[in-house]
């Protein structure tokens, strides 16, 4: 059965996508079992790390969960487990050095996170349970994020200091000057960091935060990050941008920039770290744009379907990893596979918690107000 | 007899010092000018923001989130309708983070006609305000509740809208805000002498506010009889509502009841008073000035219809501004785009003679 004509990343040219997975249930499926693993470019001869083996291991690990928790969303997606998907898998080897340094917390003394919809590896970084991530999938009155109101990938949570995630996707980049304007005032060495695509940059928004972080003796505390996968939806990003960089933007306005690999964990890491250090001890704004993949298109409105050719940042660094004598290939394996199993066991699960009883529509309209108020 | 603008300094500025107000912000929000209007003049922590309303929404936003308390000015509701989207997230935070989030943040903007403002300086925003849920909306008619509205938006958790009636900025009020000087000429004159900011250098200038102001509020949400009658229920708000009441004195000489009813918080509005005030007249007008096509007014009608159909003798009316492009400049346009006294004068007759 053709699934539908939809937008591609082929040069906009409308194709037959392919054909989906049979319709299974998740009690209908096997154990999974680690796919194989595409092809990469062999690792750099002698292939050596900047990081502590440790902490290499440690990413790895997150950057397989954050793959493997995605991978199970577009399966719920297409078991009909879930109305829409959309996030970050493409994204890892930026994402976790990303969240394994944000100061994690409620309040002015904790970083502030204005994210944007492809951020489940820093979420699981910072401490997120997968299930949640399932539960915003289902939509249950179980999801923490929102009660089943919103699109997986639209996380929020007080308590760490992460803003509710919308579909916008340029509005961070001005609501994150407030909580920079309010750090500004506060001291100490909390930041501001906002994420978006390149894409949203284009939005009047990103010229805003440009604007108001850099206003002369008035300079904010923030890290500003475009993420850039070269792609608006359907829309190539070198048909519509004509600045070499999205970062070399920032230089009228006296702002640090840099652009980095971000689909190299460690360049991703010392360029964060770097960037970080600035805004913390400086207390004035960064541009950081890194080049990332998107790894399933942009939803499942294209598809939710593996992008042939697309770079895999995450096989990248396996290669890399058993290359330099730091994990064996059975190893990472076996831990890919122990994910994928107790995300299965998750998505059978979540199938029996309930659904928002429909009496809440009104609830939270203001803080603290239950039921109908007018 | 402070005026609107002085009231909503006054109360800004007792925000400061009691309410944890941390930024009264926005396009020509500091000193020196202190607001087109006056109204932030003098304030310890007002300043002048880029001339960007997207980024001074996402600011307030953004402060509101940090736990800030913070107002912020669009110079003109002309210049918010670029805002929309924003003001629809900060309306959706708490509700779709199931109130996890909530945002403690004023915004205020001067709203409507009554300065020749022609076409981008006197619109209004409550049709288009009253649409997008989250918010609690006000508009003031008086000082007086214009200082009680601000100090109740700067009490509330979530955001709240103040529309100001810019014909009414400078209008003076017949009731005294609890600390100002006395309500007589030199009191007047000693107010103004107090906290208004000198033409010329302002450098060296510092406010001498009143003692004694307090945490009077007028609670949102609580509408108010400034007119009792028994014929025809009138219900408006900001710029109208003194044309109303004018309107309902005018006509009582020759026998014509008309209850008043100033709406104040136009969101979540005081159903029960318009409701009760139905009830008892049967009849009743909607006035404001926003455009007549989808107007707020015309919510309050299909209300008045489903709960209070067999309670009415007349049809329920609104009398609001045409739906043009905009509110001419040329004196006759403007006349003619928005209500004045006559056209109340009018719909009022107009109701009350209709056949039951």
């Amino acid at each position: 059965m053709v699934r539908a004509l939809a937008i591609t990343p082929e040069g906009g040219k409308e194709i037959r996508l392919a054909e989906p997975e049979p319709k299974s249930t998740p009690e209908q499926e096997p154990e999974p079992k680690s796919p194989r693993l595409r092809e990469v470019p062999p690792p750099r001869r002698g292939a050596e790390f900047r990081l502590d083996p440790k902490l290499l291991v440690r990413i790895h690990d997150l950057m397989v969960k954050s793959r493997v928790v995605e991978e199970r969303l577009i399966k719920m997606y297409k078991q009909n487990d879930g109305y829409f998907w959309l996030g970050g898998p493409g994204e890892e080897a930026f994402q976790i050095p990303l969240g394994l340094q944000i100061d994690k917390g409620e309040g002015l003394d904790h970083d502030f996170l204005h994210l944007h919809y492809r951020s489940s590896g820093i979420l699981l970084t910072l401490g997120a349970d997968p299930m949640d991530m399932v539960r915003q999938m289902k939509n249950t009155a179980t999801d923490p994020f929102s009660r089943g109101r919103n699109f997986s990938g639209h996380a929020s949570k007080r308590s760490w200091n992460v803003v509710p995630i919308t579909s916008t996707i340029e509005t961070q980049y001005a609501t994150a000057i407030g909580t920079g304007i309010a750090q500004r005032r506060h001291g100490g060495r909390s930041i501001t960091i906002v994420t978006g695509g390149e894409a949203g940059t284009a939005e009047g928004d990103f010229a805003s935060c440009l604007v108001w972080a850099s206003r002369p003796a008035q300079e904010l505390p923030m890290l500003i990050i475009v993420t850039n996968n070269e792609w608006g939806i359907s829309t190539p990003a070198s048909t519509q941008h004509g600045e070499a960089h999205v970062a070399d933007r920032g230089k009228p306005f006296r702002m640090r920039t840099k652009f980095a690999n971000g689909n190299d964990v460690e360049e991703s890491w010392f360029a964060i770290q770097e960037a970080m250090e600035y805004v913390r001890t400086e207390r004035k704004p960064f541009l950081l744009e890194v080049h990332v993949s998107r790894m399933y298109g942009h939803s499942s409105a294209s598809g939710a379907n593996l992008v042939p050719g697309e770079e895999d940042p995450l096989a990248i660094f396996e290669a890399r990893l058993e290359s330099a004598g730091v994990m064996n290939r059975a190893d990472m394996t076996r831990r890919r596979d122990q994910y994928a199993a107790e995300l299965l066991d998750m998505h059978r699960k979540v199938r029996s918690e309930p659904m928002p009883d429909p009496s809440t529509i009104y609830d939270h309209t203001y803080a603290g107000q239950k039921g109908r108020y007018w | 007899m402070a005026t609107m603008a002085q009231a909503i300094r006054m109360a800004l500025h007792y925000g400061e010092e009691n309410l944890g107000v941390t930024d009264i912000f926005g396009e020509d929000v500091g000193p020196p000018l202190g607001g087109v209007f006056t109204a932030t003049q003098g304030l310890k922590n007002a300043w002048n923001s880029p001339l960007d309303e997207r980024g001074i929404i996402g600011a307030a936003i953004g402060l509101g989130m940090a736990g800030n308390r913070c107002v912020a000015e669009v110079q003109f509701a002309d210049y918010i309708f670029n805002t929309i989207d924003l003001l629809k997230l900060a309306g959706n935070q708490c509700w779709a983070s199931a109130g996890d989030w909530n945002l403690p943040m004023t915004v205020m903007t001067p709203v409507g006609s009554g300065i020749r403002g022609a076409i981008y300086h006197s619109h209004s925003f409550d049709a288009m305000m009253t649409h997008i849920p989250g918010w609690k909306i006000v508009m003031p008619s008086n000082p007086l509740d214009a200082y009680g509205l601000m100090i109740s938006c700067l009490k509330d958790p979530n955001p709240t809208m103040y529309l100001k009636p810019k014909a009414l900025l400078r209008v003076r009020g017949g009731e005294r805000i609890p600390g100002e000087p006395e309500l007589t000429p030199e009191g007047e004159k000693q107010l103004k002498e107090m906290i208004d900011a000198p033409l010329g250098d302002r450098s060296k200038w510092k406010p001498r506010w009143p003692e004694g102001l307090t945490d009077y509020v007028v609670p949102l949400g609580q509408a108010k009889i400034v007119n009792p009658g028994e014929q025809l229920t009138v219900v408006s708000y900001g710029r109208t509502l003194p044309l109303c009441r004018q309107a309902a004195e005018k006509l009582a000489p020759e026998g014509l009841s008309v209850e008043v009813i100033d709406l104040r918080t136009l969101w979540p509005y005081d159903w029960k008073t318009i409701s009760t005030s139905i009830r008892k007249t049967g009849r009743v007008l909607f006035v404001n000035e926003d455009t007549e096509v989808t107007n707020f007014g015309e919510h309050l009608i299909r209300r008045t219809i489903d709960e209070h159909f067999y309670d009415l003798q007349a049809r329920p009316r609104l009398l609001a501004g045409a739906f043009t492009p905009g509110v001419g400049l040329a004196d006759p346009l403007e006349m003619a785009s928005v209500p004045q006294l006559g056209h109340i004068l009018s719909a009022i007759r107009d109701v009350i003679e209709e056949q039951a």
